[in-house]
């Protein structure tokens, strides 16, 4: 698994890379209430808006961590946005990206960078 | 948050689990380890404890004369406060030159004098317009007294265990009753849409008496997020965002607490700061209406986002003013002020989200049906 500053965590399936938000950043942001995913087929740069989440307390994008085309899209979180709360890091992914450049992964933090970062 | 006020409950919210923000000058807790949804959920099905001791306690005292003070206040507030029975409290508000409304409060009747309960935010403010407006009443600001809020089904049979009297009180009932926590001002009202009582305790006793109530079973602590989310189901306004110096009552939909004689043709006619234009605005209408939303979907419209008649193009129409997730409704609900002529229930607007029109459409309030014992 690799970590973003932007507390999105990365994991690499084969030749794709499946994206999510840390269990810290969902305890941050509080009950979710809404997810808005990208549609499959979208060409995504570093850093774009891909997914909108709104929770109870505010409404935040996460953003693209790589380049990459949105290959799968986790659309039960559309009506179950709670997921997000309950399995952040497992079944609650929000989509997956074959990355046009896998070595963009390289400059993420690990795990122990990622759990020294949120201190 | 050195800079912040506390209230007497702060350790103990620490204590709890709550997560403490800066609020209205104050540190308070704006959840709990529950987390807003659960807290919204369990007061609509048991009970939930508030601490709202950020809010400002007022005794207006004029020579021992309830209706002497009523008068005065009048003054200030267009509402029938000299009307008002004794033992019961009634919803009101100040209003400004301009017909604005300065600040939202309730008033009590208790016998001799009037108790009156405002905003934080407003409070300084508040006492200031009433010194200078009452004339020769005396206004006490009470910082002795805590305030909690006891809201939800189970608030009862929770508080009439420590208060016996409690449970023979009806919807606005007031009173003062003695108890092992020394005497407690309560009120049977709150700000969440269902039955309860708001309690004011000595600031020794307050948390003695918070740690009692949240021993029952069925009580759990409540913060500022899920207090937000339960007056919003609840129809109800939040000063600052959906009523302010520049809405009138008549646009805010309020009339309803402008009683008839107050009114144009009322004995006691006008005589508050702005009257000219809002008992205009009673016989001609006003421009704006305070009006409910439900957008489609599942994603809330918040404050601020403006409003449309159409998909595509077309003046903006109105905006939000408070928008969230409704736990209860399971949906999102808004409300916000629109053209009159739009502010029909079922008329479809739409609201500029992330810059893509949503639909909404205009709905009854309050999102969820009050539950009060009348």
């Amino acid at each position: 698994m690799k970590y973003t500053e932007e507390h999105e965590w990365l994991r690499v399936e084969d030749d794709v890379v499946v994206v999510g938000i840390t269990a810290h950043a969902s305890e941050q942001l509080g009950d979710v209430v809404f997810v808005e995913l990208p549609e499959v087929g979208t060409e995504v740069s570093k850093d774009d808006d891909a997914v909108v989440i709104e929770s109870v307390k505010a409404a935040s994008d996460i953003l693209a961590p790589i380049d990459g085309e949105i290959v799968e899209v986790n659309d039960v979180l559309a009506d179950e946005p709670g997921k997000v709360n309950e399995d952040p890091e497992g079944d609650a992914w929000f989509f997956k990206l074959k990355p046009s450049d896998p070595s963009q992964m390289d400059d993420y933090m690990d795990e122990a960078a990622y759990k020294k970062f949120i201190g | 948050m050195s800079d912040l006020k506390t209230t007497p409950l702060r350790d103990l919210h620490v204590e709890l689990g709550g997560k403490m923000v800066p609020f209205a000058g104050y540190e308070m807790p704006v959840q709990y380890p529950l987390g807003v949804m659960k807290e919204h959920l369990h007061t609509r099905a048991k009970a939930g404890l508030f601490d709202v001791s950020h809010m400002g306690q007022v005794i207006v005292y004029a020579g021992g004369s309830y209706e002497a003070a009523a008068l005065a206040m009048e003054k200030l507030v267009p509402v029938n406060l000299a009307g008002l029975g004794k033992n019961r409290q009634r919803y009101g508000f100040f209003t400004n030159e301009q017909g604005g409304i300065m600040d939202d409060l309730m008033i009590a009747n208790r016998g001799d004098h009037m108790f009156v309960v405002v905003n934080a935010a407003c409070k300084e403010g508040d006492i200031a317009h009433m010194r200078e407006g009452l004339g020769d009443c005396s206004v006490d600001e009470i910082e002795d007294r805590a305030l909690l809020a006891l809201q939800g089904p189970a608030a009862e049979a929770v508080l009439s265990a420590i208060v016996p009297e409690a449970a023979e009180m009806k919807f606005m009932d007031v009173g003062m009753f003695g108890s092992d926590y020394d005497e407690l001002w309560i009120s049977r009202s709150g700000y969440t849409g269902e039955d309860g009582y708001e309690i004011s305790v000595s600031n020794e006793n307050a948390v003695a008496l918070a740690k009692a109530l949240l021993a029952h079973e069925d009580v759990e602590p409540i913060g500022l997020g899920a207090r937000d989310s339960l007056r919003l189901e609840g129809g109800l306004c939040l000063y600052g965002n959906d009523i302010d110096s520049t809405t009138s009552p008549v646009e805010a939909a309020l009339t309803w607490a402008v009683q008839k004689v107050r009114r144009r043709g009322g004995e006691r006619e006008g005589g508050f700061p702005g009257a000219d234009r809002i008992l205009d605005e009673f016989e001609n209408g006003a421009s704006r209406t305070r009006v409910g939303l439900r957008p489609e979907g599942r994603a809330p419209m918040r404050e601020g986002t403006p409003l449309y008649a159409a998909a595509e193009g077309g003046e903006q129409v109105g905006h939000v003013t408070s928008g969230a997730f409704g736990p209860t409704i399971e949906g999102p609900m808004s409300m916000g002020y629109v053209s009159s002529d739009l502010a029909a229930e079922g008329t479809q607007l739409f609201g500029e989200v992330r810059n893509k029109r949503q639909p909404v459409s205009v709905a009854t309030m309050p999102f969820t049906p009050a539950n009060f014992k009348r």
